[in-house]
């Protein structure tokens, strides 16, 4: 054994060398990294494409684009938000924070997690290529409902569906190492009840994905079968159903819902006690309530499907069910509020991020309850005020989490302080580009302008101008946070091991940066 | 940190098994005495269990929604001897097959924690042997269906179309998870054999195989209600 020490590495070329490094990387931090760059790519590819279609929206009438490259933007859009932008930047903090955040030396799973993450640039491979083939890509919505997706689906939907499986499969690879990390490596004295609500989040979520990514797996196999083996699951002139396939996806669709936010809630409390210098409020609700969110996402997935004709008695419970989410939804907003209650509060850019996430979570939680009254929703189905609500819910929700947790933790990633100022630029940015994207969706949408539609009416107009500016203000704001990271990455102000003044927590107990091993003996934590 | 007892006990008193329940959860560091490995394949398991769901809840869908009459399932996989045709008579034998590799299977497990290398890995083989031969009927009666009784995934002479749809897909799937457990039992039994979990002691991959195994089971135990005998 001793042998091998003598044998010398071969000399590869520094670029060789280079690219083995990060390919066949085992350290979570590096994979974290990994992941992170990943979905930065992606969530630029995908911003990219909204920026198309809201320059076709900018007007009424046809400018630009046709309507069929319309739809296969607004295809990708979501699916490569969801599945490429959201949930793998969500994993790559998970990598980078849950070991050191628990005190273990690495993920429980070192060579399945770089296993999970190689597989993603594959699947997203296939999907983005979809666009350069015959037929165009996939053109149906990113919840590919049959028969569009199987009878009138192009060609490169089979290179989607592939995709999917990959995704999957990485999705729950990552989930499994996670769970097991959690329950196995913590450092003696981390009780499940001690954990950072990051991590419990995180364990929650990762559930979640166990339970849901199988469902999509199972759904678009049998449109796979569909598709080509002549089966007749969602086809109706064979004695199939199409709605089953709507049950089915939404028995995922809405989990991942909460898998997209969980970890957004988890970064919230995190950030928001470090800058209001006093412990979170509620600890032990905060815990109840994730779970209780994660339980009731399994029993509301009807309320995607009002519209299709339900029976009564299912209406109603989809309707109490998805009610009752906002309990304990409003027990966190709450708690964040009463943990910034008489706080010394300063106004960091992370904080900037986790306010703003608060309170344009809360507004987008508020048009949910609207989108949950059954009848109500008859109205609002299918509009942009759909649109306006999901944008909400996400765009604060995941991304200004993540963009928050990235302020908050890249001193500690990098050893050097971001740019303050330019922080507060993006930050300020941000939410005016945010807010007037989608706050006029929210009356186009009243006022009955149907979503996922390339042409609309001329009253509808001039609040479109608006979503537009605001879009494309929105997304050139996120090269600014891509000048600020890299900026931060080759210098600045060196970071102390704190970090924060007041922030607590194992990954503080860390050098800045923090070095390629944590925790080689566990630490013990009182 | 004197009242350290008071603290995770409520006010008010919680019945017996929620106190080991809440005790087991604060606990340190470790909550279930279960290691990764275990841990890992319970949770594939979960995942798993949600797409035969998937799977199996669309086939009731569908058998429900359709507007032709199903195939009677007792006619469908009769199987006759010389005489009249008995019915199910073939899914029985898999199904009493399936259920025996179990039984051999939870023998190999407590033979794995004695360390008891020969007798472990014999019973293995002989889980293995089962389950090649469940997939060998399953292939004799696909044969049967798609030869002789010109069962399509797209229709049947019989029926509903959605028959062979869900027919091949779930039984597809599972016999797919059979196959991949018969390869995955051998290569644990040869690791087995060859002394590899010697150095260690540590036998817990013939329980680890064997949850997959049992798992792959209680799945065959579902399809074979909703399938064969509704």
């Amino acid at each position: 054994m001793i042998a091998h020490a003598e044998t010398t590495p071969p000399a590869r070329h520094p670029l060789v060398s280079f690219i083995l490094r990060w390919v066949l990387t085992t350290n979570h931090k590096e994979i974290g990294t990994l992941y992170l760059c990943l979905s930065f790519t992606l969530f630029l590819i995908a911003g990219a494409m909204a920026m198309i279609f809201r320059a076709e929206l900018a007007q009424p009438g046809l400018q630009f684009i046709t309507a069929d490259f319309y739809n296969q933007m607004l295809t990708l859009h979501g699916l490569i938000m969801v599945f490429g932008a959201v949930m793998p930047a969500f994993v790559g903090l998970a990598n980078w924070m849950i070991p050191m955040m628990i005190g273990a030396p690495d993920m429980a799973l070192p060579r399945l997690n770089n296993f999970s993450f190689w597989i993603l640039p594959f699947a997203f491979f296939l999907l983005l290529s979809s666009l350069f083939m015959e037929g165009g890509a996939p053109n149906f919505g990113w919840t590919l409902y049959a028969p569009l997706s199987t009878t009138y689906g192009p060609p490169s939907t089979d290179f989607l569906i592939f995709g999917i499986h990959l995704m999957g499969i990485s999705s729950i690879l990552g989930a499994i190492n996670i769970i097991v990390t959690i329950f196995n490596l913590r450092a003696p004295g981390m009780t499940l009840m001690k954990m950072p609500l990051f991590v419990w989040t995180w364990l929650v979520t990762a559930f979640l994905l166990i339970m849901a990514m199988p469902v999509l797996a199972g759904v678009v196999t049998m449109m796979l079968t569909d598709r080509h083996f002549g089966t007749s699951f969602f086809e109706a002139s064979g004695g199939g159903d199409p709605l089953i396939f709507q049950h089915v996806f939404w028995f995922f669709g809405h989990p991942e819902v909460y898998i997209m936010i969980l970890p957004g809630f988890g970064i919230a409390s995190q950030i928001i006690p470090t800058f209001a210098r006093k412990p979170l409020f509620g600890y032990a609700s905060m815990v109840y309530a994730t779970v209780a969110i994660a339980g009731l996402s399994f029993v509301v997935w009807g309320h995607h499907m009002f519209a299709t004709g339900m029976p009564l008695a299912a209406e109603l419970f989809f309707m109490y069910a998805t009610m009752l989410i906002a309990v304990p939804t409003g027990v966190k907003v709450f708690n964040w509020v009463a943990t910034m209650w008489r706080g010394s509060m300063t106004f960091e850019t992370p904080m900037l991020f986790a306010i703003g996430f608060v309170v344009m979570f809360t507004i987008g939680g508020f048009s949910g309850l609207m989108l949950a009254i059954t009848p109500a929703d008859f109205q609002y189905h299918d509009t942009f005020f759909v649109v306006a609500h999901l944008h909400y819910v996400l765009y604060p929700g995941a991304i200004f989490a993540t963009m928050g947790a990235v302020y908050y933790w890249l001193p500690k990633w990098t050893g050097n302080m971001y740019d303050e100022r330019l922080g507060k630029i993006h930050f300020w940015s941000a939410v005016i580009g945010l807010n007037l994207t989608f706050f006029p969706m929210h009356f186009v949408g009243l006022a009955g302008m149907p979503r996922r539609i390339v042409d609309y009416a001329l009253p509808y107009a001039g609040l479109n101008l608006f979503t537009t500016l605001g879009a494309w203000m929105l997304g050139l704001t996120q090269l600014l946070f891509l000048y600020i990271v890299i900026k931060t990455i080759r210098g600045g102000e060196k970071a102390t091991d704190q970090v924060w003044e007041s922030a607590e927590g194992l990954e503080w107990t860390v050098p800045s940066p923090a070095p390629h091993h944590t925790f080689d003996t566990p630490p013990r934590v009182e | 940190m004197g009242s350290n007892s008071s603290e995770s006990g409520a006010t008010f008193a919680l019945p017996e098994g929620f106190q080991d329940f809440t005790r087991d959860w604060s606990a340190d560091k470790q909550t279930f005495q279960v290691p990764w490995g275990k841990a890992m394949m319970w949770i594939f398991l979960l995942s798993d269990t949600f797409i035969f769901a998937c799977f199996l809840t669309s086939y009731m869908n569908v058998r429900m929604s359709t507007r032709v009459p199903w195939p009677n399932p007792s006619e469908v996989f009769a199987l006759s001897f010389g005489g009249d045709p008995i019915p199910l008579i073939l899914i029985a034998i898999m199904t009493f097959i399936l259920i025996t590799s179990s039984g051999t299977m939870a023998l190999a497990v407590n033979y794995g924690y004695r360390q008891d290398r020969a007798k472990t890995a014999a019973l293995m083989f002989i889980t293995a042997a089962f389950g090649a031969t469940f997939v060998g009927m399953q292939a004799f009666e696909w044969v049967k269906l798609i030869v002789e009784e010109g069962v399509r995934p797209w229709g049947n002479p019989m029926g509903a179309a959605q028959f062979g749809s869900s027919f091949f897909m779930i039984t597809g799937f599972h016999g797919a998870h059979v196959s991949i457990g018969v390869i995955y039992l051998s290569v644990v039994a040869l690791k087995v054999l060859k002394g590899d979990y010697e150095a260690s002691g540590n036998y817990e991959i013939v329980e680890i195989t064997g949850l997959y195994w049992h798992f792959v089971d209680l799945v065959w135990v579902f399809i074979f209600a909703f399938f064969y005998l509704w």
